[in-house]
């Protein structure tokens, strides 16, 4: 017997994990039926998991620690079982902004600390002139391009609240906001960075993994009461996605996979350009220059796939940082509580596991997160809204 | 906003047609302060200008996570959303996102002032799905009255048959394949395509 499944995602590179396991038939091996439904917004995706409508989606990791904390809307305890991909978003900047960023700086571009500094230069000398502050762009209020864009200016003394504009705007109209000067940069994931830069209308000034080595970025979300009533079906999903994920990391199987997302109903791009962002090897300016990253989007491949709890720590700590969350053990542990190694653990035994995982967040600036004393490593940041 | 004025109500919505639908209906129940925006571009600060209480949006639209960002308190927004309407009860998220739309209240309206408006965006969006699907159904008609022409016409050449016959040997093919006869003319087009 089949179970029928529906599950919501949003044309993005990181879905890949899901699409690849329905579209190569790893789902359908493991006995389920899956509907994949393709959304516009994370709001859309949201509501339709919370009310039912989806048995699973393709989630931000933010959104669903926001929904089981009830922030901003209704609170629906979410659990994550999976982590659909780790890093995977870049900054890109309008050609202005990267001119006038380059003409600041004193480092190695690539290097997170040069270029925030050099920002906060840039932000000084328009300000003096009387120009309007920098708009940046990003996905939603609870996401991880919000919190990778604060974290890195704010290292450099740029106030993500004071003194420039942060602007949520949905990721197909990124590159067409940046060509026309609604924003002048902004923070989204695959494939629309490298889509602006093909255009000539941006340069990519970092990938994500200059800022935090190891970012958690999209979950494989359910309701936490789904997944108690419905634990082999979930245990099956997990599974179908390892096997997916697995696939996808193999070299030789890239641009089979480049293909399988590309197509117009999945993420509807070139596959030249999905193939790109999975090799990490991505054109970073107009005029033709590449640049190799290891680390640009991890989908499953050291041990990335397993959800680790002190992600939704740092997750957590941001939304206290930058006030949409108020600080409390509890609310520190409802966090924590959406990811969920023991589901992923169930659904794979030791196959899944590395016998070192490597270490969490490993930020470029401040001190080594501790999510036992959120409020202590908060302290050590000069600029939040705490 | 007095108590006795009506909420200032504006409509996103990237189609015309669902927007008039919906805009008619609400003035005809006495919402006369209504705003239809169809440009996503700077949405935000349109919103600002006109300073509405409640705000409503098709779903399809991916601009609702723009609004979402009315629930932040920040510097780029001046009047926080109080309440996402269908926080108040699981029955109306469940109709609204089933008709396709969603409402955001700015200022605190009393529930019993926003219920109305929310019942009859649904019942408007629901009815402008209706017309959509019956306009989608005649088109898909008329395509197939073309397909099932040409390929009544090719059986006629190729098989020496009447208009009646061909159509017959194409229906009775239909029902033996248990398929449409939309599929069966599609496929005669298709091989004679071929044969070319």
């Amino acid at each position: 017997m089949t179970i029928p499944l529906r599950i919501g995602f949003i044309p993005l590179v990181d879905a890949a994990a899901l699409i690849v396991a329905v579209d190569k038939g790893f789902a359908a091996a493991e006995g389920l039926d899956v509907t994949l439904v393709r959304e516009v917004s994370w709001s859309n995706v949201r509501d339709k998991l919370n009310i039912g409508l989806f048995d699973a989606a393709h989630l931000l990791a933010p959104v669903a620690i926001a929904s089981s904390l009830g922030l901003g809307h209704v609170k629906v305890p979410i659990a994550a079982p999976f982590n659909l991909g780790l890093n995977g978003n870049a900054i890109t900047v309008s050609p202005p902004l990267h001119a006038a960023i380059m003409g600041e700086i004193s480092d190695d571009p690539f290097v997170p600390m040069a270029t925030a500094l050099a920002l906060a230069r840039v932000v000084a000398k328009r300000r003096k002139r009387g120009a309007e502050p920098l708009t940046f762009g990003m996905t939603f209020p609870f996401s991880t391009h919000n919190y990778q864009l604060r974290f890195w200016m704010a290292a450099g003394g740029v106030d993500p609240d004071e003194d420039v504009r942060l602007v949520v705007l949905p990721p197909p109209y990124m590159v067409d906001s940046l060509a026309s000067g609604h924003v002048d940069a902004f923070c989204v994931g695959a494939p629309w960075n490298s889509i602006a830069v093909d255009l000539g209308v941006g340069h990519i000034l970092h990938f994500v993994a200059d800022i935090l080595v190891r970012a958690v970025e999209k979950v494989l979300a359910v309701r936490q009461d789904w997944a108690e009533k419905n634990p082999e079906v979930l245990a099956a999903l997990v599974r179908a996605a390892f096997r997916a994920a697995e696939f996808i990391e193999q070299p030789q199987n890239r641009a089979e996979a480049a293909r399988i997302l590309a197509q117009p109903e999945r993420i509807g791009v070139n596959a030249d350009v999905v193939q790109r962002t999975l090799d990490g090897h991505l054109k970073i300016s107009p005029d033709g220059t590449m640049r190799e990253s290891s680390r640009y989007l991890l989908v499953g491949r050291e041990g990335a796939a397993r959800p680790d709890p002190v992600q939704a720590a740092w997750l957590y700590a941001q939304m206290v940082r930058w006030g949409q969350a108020s600080i409390s053990p509890e609310a520190l542990r409802t966090a924590q509580a959406v990811f969920r190694p023991d589901l992923y653990d169930a659904a794979l035994g030791r196959e899944g596991k590395l016998a070192d995982p490597p270490g969490a967040i490993g930020a470029f600036a401040g001190p080594a997160f501790d999510a036992n004393d959120i409020a202590g490593h908060l302290a050590a940041f000069a600029i939040g809204r705490r | 906003m007095g108590a006795d004025q009506p909420p200032k109500i504006v409509i996103v919505d990237e189609s015309p047609i669902r927007a008039a639908i919906l805009e008619e209906g609400l003035r005809e129940a006495g919402f006369t302060g209504v705003v239809h925006i169809s440009e996503m571009q700077s949405l935000l600060a349109r919103i600002y200008a006109l300073d509405p209480d409640v705000i409503l949006i098709d779903l399809e639209n991916p601009s609702r996570d723009v609004l979402e960002q009315m629930f932040q308190v920040s510097r780029a927004v001046r009047r926080p959303i109080a309440m996402f309407v269908d926080q108040s009860d699981a029955a109306s998220i469940q109709a609204s996102v089933d008709a396709g739309v969603s409402a955001y209240i700015v200022d605190g309206l009393k529930k019993e002032r926003i219920k109305p408006i929310l019942d009859l965006c649904i019942s408007r969006f629901n009815a402008f799905a209706k017309l959509q699907d019956e306009l989608d159904r005649t088109k898909s008609a008329l395509e197939d009255r073309k397909v099932i022409d040409r390929a009544k016409g090719i059986l006629m050449k190729l098989k020496g048959l009447t208009e009646d016959e061909a159509y017959i040997l194409l229906r009775s093919t239909a029902m033996r394949e248990k398929k449409k006869i939309g599929e069966i003319a599609q496929s005669i087009l298709t091989a004679s395509e071929m044969l070319k």
